[in-house]
C-alpha cells in the first residue's frame, strides 16, 4: 500500500534539499533499511546539519569555534563526538529566535516547552519539519499495525505543548480519522471513546488510567464498552505493572512514546508491539549515550544520558543536545524485524526536572514565582502525590514575618494569588499550603525541595 | 481598642497544647482563646494579660504571631446583652470580620469584635459609647 502523502507540504518546496525518499510516507521500507544504509543516511544528514548550524546560527558558529570543532571535517559518525554539546540553557539564552536556521517566512509553526517565568525553550517547524514530525509519530500507529481504518482519540493537551498537535499530526499522517479531544472533561472523553468507537488512544499513561477508572466508576466496562486496540502513551514514566493493569482495564496494547520539544516533540522514539524498547526514528535523529559526568560517549548497552542530534530538522536543528534523560541503546535487533535501534525505557534524569502530569517543571521555576510574592518566605517544599492515578502537587511554604494573617480571607487570597501565578507560569496547577515557620526542614547543604511520594505507576 | 494576639497554627496533633504551654511557661494568663479552622490550618486568637510579651515569646519559639487591634465591649451578662449591642451597631454600616464573647465575672461579659478599617472602628466606638456600653482598654482586662 502506498501511504497518502502527508497533507503538510503539499507542493511546497523544502527550503533545504535533504535526501528525498526517506520519509515513511513515501517509503515505508525505511523502517527495515539495513543499518549500514541508515548510518550512511545519518552521516549525510549530520554533515549538512552541522554546516547549516555553523553558517546560519551565530550561536553555533561561536560554540564550534570555541570548541575547535570544524563542521566541514565530519567524515564518519564517530566524528560527531568531536562536536560540543548543546544544553537547555543554551536554548533559553537564545530565546526566542536566535537558534532558527531558516528565514522566518519558512517557519510554519512554533511550540514551546513551559519555561521559567517568560523564558521557555522554543522549537520552530518548517513545512518539512511538520511533515517529519507527523511521520515520526505515525510510526506509533504503524507499530500498532494500524492505519487508515483507525480512529485516533487524542487527549494530550493541544497548544504550545507538543503532545497534542504532535499526536494529531501523526494520526493524520498515518491516515487515521483523528479526533482532537485535547485534555480534560473526563466524562466527555469517555462518552466520545464509547460512541465514536475510537481505536487508538493518545494521552499520558496516568490520564489513560484515570479515564479507565472513571469509566469503571460510572458503571461501564471499558474493556468491552470501548473499541480501543492501542494506546500511545508518553510524556511520563510508567512501570510494567502499571502497563499490565492499563492493558487489562482497557483491553488494548500500550506503546511508550518518547520525545522532547527541544528536538521535535513526541515521536523521537516509540515502542513496537514487542514492548521491548523504543525504536528511535534513526533516519531523523542521531543518538549517543554519554557519561553525564565526563561527557564521554558510552558503548552500546551502557546506561547514561541520551544526547540527540537532528539529522534533517530545518527550522531549529540541534547538535548534540543533552536531553538529561537516562537510558541506554539496547543491543541486538528487535524481534519485530525493524532495523532502527531501540532506547530502553527511561530511568530518570540527570537534573532536577520534574514531570508533572506530562509537563516539565523545574524547581527553579517555582522559586521564580515565589520571588514575585513578598508575603512568602523562600522556604518551600514541593510534595508530589498520586490521587486517582493523577499527579497532585502541593507547595508547602512558610510566610514572611509581618504578613497580617488575622483574617482567614487574607490567607485564602494569598493562596489563590500564588496558585494562579503558578498555574500561568508552570502550565500545571498546584495547591498552596501555608505552613508554620521552621516546619520546612532546614538541612545542611542542599535543601530537599522536592518530596516525590507518587506511586510511580505501580 | 485592645491587642489580641493572632497565631497561625497548622492542623496537626499537639500544636495547640504546645502553644498554650509556651505561653504558660512565660507566665502569660489568657482570658479568652478561640480557633478559626480550615482544612489545613487554624488561626488562633487570644486575649491575654501581656500581649506584647506573648508575641515576642511566640515568635522567638518559631510560631507566627501578630498583634491585632480589636474592640472589646462590656455587656451585661443576661439574655439580650449581645443582641442589644449588635442592634446598636446595625444602625451604622459596619463590616465585622469576626467576633466572640467571654465572661470574666458573673455580672458582665466581654464581646470582642474585629471591625474592618480604622475609621469604621472609630465610628463604631462613638455609637457604642453613646448607647451606654463600655469600651474596654487593655488595663480594664488586666
Amino acid at each position: 500500500m502506498i501511504r497518502p502523502v502527508c497533507f503538510f507540504n503539499q507542493g511546497a518546496a523544502c527550503p533545504v534539499a535533504y535526501t528525498k525518499g526517506v520519509y515513511m510516507g513515501e517509503n515505508k521500507d525505511i523502517l527495515t533499511l539495513p543499518h549500514e544504509q541508515l548510518e550512511a543516511l545519518q552521516l549525510e544528514g549530520i554533515k549538512k546539519t552541522v554546516v547549516r548550524c555553523y553558517e546560519n546560527v551565530p550561536f553555533y558558529k561561536q560554540l564550534f569555534d570555541e570548541a575547535g570543532f570544524d563542521p566541514y571535517s565530519v567524515e564518519t559518525l564517530e566524528d560527531v563526538a568531536k562536536a560540543p554539546f548543546t544544553t537547555k540553557q543554551d536554548l533559553r539564552d537564545n530565546y526566542p529566535y536566535k537558534l532558527f536556521a531558516v528565514p522566518m517566512k519558512d517557519v510554519r509553526e512554533i511550540h514551546m516547552s513551559s519555561g521559567t517565568t517568560g523564558i521557555a525553550t522554543v522549537g520552530g517547524y518548517t513545512d518539512h519539519d511538520l511533515e517529519i514530525w507527523g511521520d515520526c509519530f505515525a510510526r506509533g500507529v504503524e507499530y500498532a499495525n494500524g492505519g487508515e481504518n483507525d480512529i485516533m482519540h487524542v487527549c494530550y493537551g493541544y497548544g504550545l505543548f507538543t503532545g497534542g498537535l504532535g499526536a494529531h499530526y501523526g494520526g493524520v499522517a498515518a491516515g487515521c480519522t483523528t479526533i482532537p479531544m485535547s485534555a480534560g472533561n473526563t466524562e466527555r472523553q469517555i462518552r466520545v471513546l464509547r460512541e465514536m468507537g475510537s481505536t487508538i488512544l493518545c494521552c499520558t499513561p496516568s490520564y489513560a488510567m484515570h479515564i479507565a477508572d472513571t469509566a469503571i466508576a460510572m458503571g461501564l466496562d471499558p474493556a468491552k464498552d470501548f473499541s480501543l486496540r492501542a494506546g500511545i502513551h508518553g510524556a511520563e514514566a510508567f512501570s510494567d505493572n502499571f502497563r499490565a493493569d492499563l492493558e487489562k482495564k482497557l483491553n488494548y496494547k500500550v506503546l511508550d512514546v518518547y520525545g522532547l520539544t527541544e528536538t521535535m516533540g513526541p515521536g523521537v522514539a516509540i515502542e513496537c508491539l514487542e514492548q521491548n524498547g523504543l525504536h528511535l526514528a534513526e533516519d531523523h535523529f542521531f543518538a549517543e549515550i554519554i557519561d553525564p559526568e565526563t561527557g564521554e560517549v558510552l558503548p552500546e548497552g551502557e546506561w547514561g544520558e541520551l544526547v540527540l542530534t537532528t539529522i534533517d530538522r530545518e527550522a531549529t536543528p540541534v547538535v548534540r543536545y543533552r536531553t538529561r534523560d537516562i537510558t541506554r541503546i539496547m543491543p541486538g535487533e528487535c524481534a519485530c524485524g525493524r532495523t532502527h535501534r531501540r532506547i530502553d525505557r527511561l530511568h530518570g534524569r540527570t537534573d532536577d526536572m520534574l514531570i508533572i502530569r506530562g509537563v516539565n517543571v523545574f524547581p527553579s521555576q517555582i522559586e521564580d514565582v515565589m520571588k514575585t510574592v513578598p508575603e512568602l518566605s523562600s522556604w518551600y517544599q514541593v510534595v508530589l502525590t498520586t490521587v486517582d492515578h493523577l499527579d497532585r502537587v502541593t507547595l508547602k511554604v512558610e510566610l514572611e514575618q509581618g504578613f497580617d494573617f488575622d483574617e482567614i480571607a487574607a490567607i485564602e487570597r494569598l493562596q489563590k494569588e500564588v496558585e494562579s501565578k503558578m498555574k500561568s507560569a508552570l502550565s500545571v496547577g498546584l495547591k498552596v499550603k501555608i505552613v508554620e515557620p521552621k516546619s520546612i526542614p532546614r538541612s545542611e547543604g542542599k535543601a530537599k525541595r522536592v518530596i516525590d511520594q507518587r506511586e510511580k505507576g505501580e | 481598642m485592645i491587642d489580641q494576639i493572632t497565631v497561625f497554627l497548622e492542623n496537626s496533633e499537639g500544636r495547640l497544647a504546645a502553644l498554650c504551654r509556651t505561653l504558660a511557661d512565660a507566665d502569660i494568663s489568657m482570658s479568652a482563646l478561640t480557633i478559626a479552622d480550615t482544612t489545613d490550618y487554624g488561626v488562633v486568637r487570644i486575649i491575654c494579660d501581656k500581649p506584647e510579651k506573648a508575641i515576642e515569646v511566640l515568635n522567638g519559639a518559631d510560631y507566627r504571631a501578630v498583634a491585632t487591634k480589636v474592640s472589646a465591649i462590656q455587656v451585661p451578662n443576661r439574655p439580650g446583652g449581645l443582641a442589644e449591642l449588635l442592634e446598636t451597631l446595625d444602625s451604622i454600616k459596619l463590616n465585622i470580620e469576626y467576633g466572640y464573647c467571654f465572661s470574666v465575672n458573673g455580672e458582665t461579659a466581654v464581646d470582642v469584635l474585629k471591625i474592618r478599617g480604622a475609621a469604621q472602628a472609630a465610628d463604631a466606638a462613638k455609637v457604642i459609647e453613646e448607647a451606654g456600653f463600655k469600651l474596654l482598654s487593655q488595663e480594664d482586662l488586666a
